[in-house]
């Protein structure tokens, strides 16, 4: 193996686009599990499902940016229903929470793969639009454009969910209701709808988060399960619920699978989220910039 | 006055007549093909269950287990043609130290970083063992089988009654674990830790051991899938879809008890072998996520609790008040 500075560099201008990606994809869990403290594990399962209505979307001759914001209302109302229900059926019992809530979102997404599989079948989809397959030439570097795009969204996404959180009314109540449920509700405010609240937004915004999956690559309906690895890493190397910190540890994660990619090989790089994850849980669960 | 031998001993005792009277006598070749997969959960839902249902530390890991046992028969067998007892008992010895260590996990992770975490020890598993090539890599390898032990006509029948034997194990360990002091004590660790921990349950070396003895049935359940399959792939033999079988069967069937695991793993891969064959492949992984939805939706005591409620309204309709 020789070492090029070259190479090295390139990897990590990939890193930084795929980072920004992977904080984008995360940044629906960081909100459903690390401020609402739901088991949310059906998370990438979902982003998946997003993914393919954007194919469909796209087969009508959409835009995937354009069909990935369609989507969003929807998933809202879906993300909406979702926690009302595991609400009324988990959360308000009370008793073995953890086990039972696990188990359900697990089922869940095991439904939603197999719903793709029947629908689509197991092979590869992908969609068309002038910026994928196109990319950039900066001297002897090549950056494909649909990249620097999910890039882009990435990033605004972020900071919109960031400025909304601490800026609205709303979303400091979101915040609030992370630290002190019962002291929110002895200011008169009902957690349940927050949270509501708080569950549709973070499902509308893994709508947005699946059109960009689709974007950057081909889709499988299987993918989830090494999403499952990638979101949660991204959320617990953040610290719990931190908007900023999910872009910095995408970006820490992006980094590095892309220097084990280019240094080992393609069948190592779903082993980089796992490894780190259990690295981080192993040393520091509470993340880099966690309370 | 001592108590003679218990129920259950003659059950299990006669589990195992059973079963070896079946793969001796002339049913058809497929029974022992299917029963061998419905006994495999059985063995894989009932230790889920010792570290889930008594201690509420939900493993998705199990396809780790399972494949790691299933891969440490084929080191032994390629390297020294280990017969399948001994790969039995390696592949408990490996994946019970490697539940010790999941078990070392607990200390510091709870609730879903625990069962986040042994999703990542499958795909770590997996991973190492795509690329090595000792093992097949990712392409896979194919063995022969040796010819089966004297009183079995084919090697299917010979591993189904292993399976029988290792799965009445099992359930015999579930059992004594849930009715000692290790039980009470996992008990109390599932309601509050810190409460357990300060009545002076010793929690840590409870949580160790229930991994240890979880970890390594499922290992012992994945032994015998390379001469089962006479073949052995990674992407398979760790898939997910082994871990949320294992977990659906023990919830379906009720954590409370030992026995429900069993019942639920049996009812659950039976209709899955019979949809397989009828329907399609695709549509058996569906019935599981939907049965285990519904389940923990609406009968989260799963068909022990449904049996004892029903055993409850009958009392209360027959004593009159």
């Amino acid at each position: 193996m020789i070492f090029s500075f070259q190479l090295l560099f390139e990897a990590i201008v990939f890193g930084i686009l795929l980072g920004g990606f992977y904080a984008a994809v995360s940044i629906g869990l960081s909100v459903a599990f690390g401020l609402l403290d739901v088991p949310y594990v059906a998370h990438p399962a979902v982003m998946i499902l997003a993914a393919y209505c954007t194919y469909v979307l796209g087969s009508y001759g959409w835009d995937p940016i354009i069909a990935g914001l369609t989507l969003m209302p929807l998933f809202f109302l879906f993300g909406v229903a979702m926690y009302r229900f595991y609400y009324e059926t988990f959360e308000k019992r009370g008793t073995e929470t953890a086990v039972r809530g696990l188990a359900f979102f697990f089922g869940i997404a095991f439904i939603i793969e197999v719903g793709l599989i029947l629908a689509f079948g197991v092979d590869q989809r992908l969609v068309e639009a002038d910026y994928i397959g196109k990319s950039l030439t900066f001297g002897e570097m090549r950056v494909p454009l649909r990249m620097l795009v999910a890039f882009g969204i990435a990033l605004a996404l972020t900071a919109a969910l960031t400025l909304y959180l601490s800026k609205t009314f709303t979303g400091r109540a979101i915040k609030a209701v992370a630290q002190d449920e019962s002291a929110l509700r002895l200011m008169g405010a009902d957690p349940v709808r927050i949270k509501q609240w708080a569950f549709g937004i973070a499902t509308a915004v893994t709508a947005l988060a699946g059109a960009m999956l689709i974007i950057v690559g081909p889709v499988e309906p299987m993918l989830d399960r090494v999403y499952i690895g990638r979101t949660f890493c991204v959320v617990v190397l953040a610290g719990l619920g931190s908007m900023s910190g999910t872009l910095a540890a995408g970006l820490i994660l992006g980094i590095a699978e892309s220097i084990v990619l280019m240094h080992f090989g393609a069948s190592w790089a779903p082993v980089v989220a796992f490894g780190l994850l259990l690295v981080v849980l192993g040393i520091r669960p509470q993340g880099l910039f966690g309370r | 006055m001592r108590p003679r031998v218990s129920p259950f001993w003659i059950g299990a005792a006669a589990t195992i007549v059973l079963a070896g009277m079946l793969s001796l006598s002339g049913v058809n070749e497929y029974f022992f093909f299917a029963g061998y997969v419905v006994l495999q959960f059985v063995v894989l839902a009932t230790a889920w269950n010792i570290l889930a249902g008594y201690a509420g530390y939900v493993n998705f890991g199990t396809a780790a287990f399972f494949g790691i046992g299933a891969y440490t028969s084929v080191v032994l067998f390629n390297s020294l043609g280990a017969p399948l007892l001994v790969q039995i008992a390696a592949a408990a010895a490996v994946t019970g130290l490697l539940g010790f260590g999941t078990g070392l996990l607990t200390l510091r992770l709870r609730g879903i970083f625990f069962s986040i975490a042994t999703v990542a020890i499958i795909y770590i598993a997996e991973t190492l063992m795509m690329n090595w090539r000792y093992v097949g890599g990712a392409t896979g390898l194919q063995f022969l089988r040796p010819s089966p032990m004297v009183p079995f006509e084919t090697y299917t029948r010979m591993l189904f009654f292993v399976m029988a034997v290792l799965a009445v194990i099992a359930v015999s360990i579930a059992r004594y674990i849930e009715s000692s002091w290790i039980g009470r004590g996992l008990r109390a660790l599932r309601d509050t830790e810190e409460a357990a921990e300060c009545s002076g349950v010793p929690t840590l070396r409870l949580k160790l051991f229930a991994c240890t003895v979880s970890g390594a049935l499922m290992g012992m359940a994945g032994a015998p899938l390379p001469m089962y399959l006479s073949f052995i792939e990674p992407a398979s033999t760790f898939s997910l879809n082994y871990s949320i079988v294992a977990l659906a069967g023990a919830i379906i069937g009720g954590t409370s008890h030992w026995v429900g695991p069993a019942i639920g793993a049996i009812l659950l891969a039976s209709v899955q072998q019979i949809v397989t064959v009828t329907i399609s492949s695709e549509i058996n992984v569906l019935v599981v996520g939907v049965l285990l939805v519904v389940f923990v939706v609406a009968a989260p005591e799963g068909i022990i609790g449904l049996i004892r409620k029903l055993r409850r309204t009958r009392a209360a309709a027959r004593s009159p008040s």
